[in-house]
């Protein structure tokens, strides 16, 4: 079986054990209608101008539904005691990390896909801007799960589990929302690409380092 | 008094007198800046001779830790894991200090204990990883895979540190640029007079022996607690 093939075949087996229960998938949706709504209305009081607020809140509304789809991508695993199951098939580790990581990405994409509508509507945008809002939104996904995976990994080990990941992840992936915040208002606010150019090769830059680095460190972390 | 006993009391006996040497240099030599007008932004910039070294120290002492860290999964040899753990916590200490003496200096300058200008920002993130490392690190029970996570976090936590560093060179900030911009184009940037270099330098160098005499003791209470540990557990399941 070709590297890819099994790449796939660890999609796959995600996504059809999140198809039998939609139960992550429903979790990271609710949750992050409800960032965009709390945040809505709790800003409503006070901020002149709610659309400079509105690439933060799209960010921080991505970044908590990703952390609970990724706590769960590893917990799942452990808890249903598959994790030595996934390490005994004759794969290499570096598959496995690709695999998962490509299935948190795909989860988080999804959810992405169903509240960028909601999100326009919410804070009245137009609807012109969808096409460049997914693009940085991808570039944006791409470093935060790669990332997210290898810690993911690690937190599952741990005693604290679903606290724990969202301290040592934060931190790490500042460079990765900074960079998408700033895109994004960039898109919203219609600046010409050239303007944020150095943003746009920050995140790219960022995505590539934390794949690098991660795809490097999973076989030390995923090793017993 | 072993050989190692006394090289340690040695090290730590340099370090309190360069330390001591450095405050008088700090208060007494080093002339008021020329390009500052208030009294007290030319008294609060003596600070500049404190808080440049102890963020040289923390970043000296995370990549000493990433270092370790490396060699720790690559050799697998504890010794590196005792390295990169004194390592992050004293960089954790000096960083605090970094930000607190920072915070000192920014209330007279710019008027304000706090401003989420990239640097401080970056800075303050870059403190918070670190913090999440001693987090892990207490969160994992085996202590195989305690050395073996933390090794892997550190190596991650260390792209911190250029991000930190270019941060001023990136962005535009209000944090001044010392190091490597002969250019006034920065805003804040300037020239240091010869006097100002020389005890800027020493406190440098002062910090520097600092943080190694602190890593000398760290390695060994480590490696003391650990054998302690290792007594502990020998005489539960004899």
């Amino acid at each position: 079986m070709s590297y890819i093939r099994k790449v796939y075949a660890i999609v796959a087996k995600d996504v059809a054990a999140e198809l039998r229960t939609r139960e992550m998938l429903s979790s990271m949706f609710v949750f992050s209608l409800l960032v965009i709504l709390v945040f809505n209305f709790a800003f409503d009081l006070r901020a002149e101008n709610q659309k400079t607020l509105a690439p933060g809140v799209l960010w921080v509304a991505i970044a908590f539904a990703g952390m609970l789809g990724l706590s769960r991508s590893f917990i799942m695993e452990k808890d249903r005691g598959s994790i030595e199951g996934l390490l005994l098939t004759p794969v290499d580790r570096s598959a496995i990390y690709l695999g998962k990581m490509l299935g948190n990405l795909l989860f988080i994409g999804v959810v992405v896909v169903i509240i960028l509508p909601i999100f326009i509507v919410l804070f009245n945008l137009s609807a012109e801007h969808l096409p460049s809002l997914v693009g940085v939104v991808i570039l944006g996904i791409i470093g935060f799960s790669g990332v997210g995976t290898l810690f993911s990994a690690m937190a599952v080990h741990t005693r604290a589990r679903e606290v724990l990941l969202p301290i040592l992840l934060f931190p790490v992936v500042i460079p990765v929302m900074l960079a998408s915040v700033k895109l994004t208002a960039a898109v919203l606010d219609g600046v010409p690409f050239a303007d944020v150019q150095n943003w746009f090769s920050l995140l790219v830059g960022f995505d590539l380092i934390f794949l690098a680095l991660s795809f490097m460190l999973f076989d030390y972390v995923m090793e017993e | 008094m072993t050989q190692g006993d006394r090289w340690t009391a040695i090290l730590l006996a340099l370090a309190g007198l360069l330390m001591v040497v450095a405050i008088i240099l700090v208060f007494g030599v080093a002339p008021d800046p020329s390009n500052l007008v208030t009294p007290v932004e030319r008294f609060s910039q003596r600070i500049f001779y404190f808080h440049v070294p102890t963020w040289w120290v923390g970043f000296l002492a995370f990549s000493v830790a990433a270092g370790s860290g490396l060699l720790y999964l690559i050799t697998r040899h504890e010794r590196w894991d005792v390295i990169s753990l004194s390592s992050v916590e004293i960089g954790v200490a000096f960083t605090t200090m970094g930000l607190v003496t920072g915070s000192i200096w920014a209330k007279p300058t710019w008027n304000t204990w706090w401003t989420w200008d990239p640097r401080l920002t970056t800075a303050a993130i870059g403190w918070l990883m670190y913090i999440g490392y001693l987090m892990l690190r207490g969160a994992i029970d085996n202590p195989e895979r305690r050395a073996r996570f933390a090794a892997v976090f550190a190596i991650i936590a260390f792209l911190s540190v250029p991000l930190n560093f270019m941060a001023i060179r990136w962005w535009r900030t209000i944090h001044p640029v010392v190091i490597g911009s002969g250019s006034a184009d920065a805003q804040g940037g300037f020239a240091l007079g010869d006097t100002i270099r020389m005890v800027f330098f020493f406190c440098l160098f002062a910090f520097t022996v600092l943080y190694f005499a602190l890593m000398v003791l760290r390695t060994r209470t480590e490696w003391l607690a650990r054998r302690v540990e290792h007594l502990k557990q020998r005489v539960i399941f004899r």
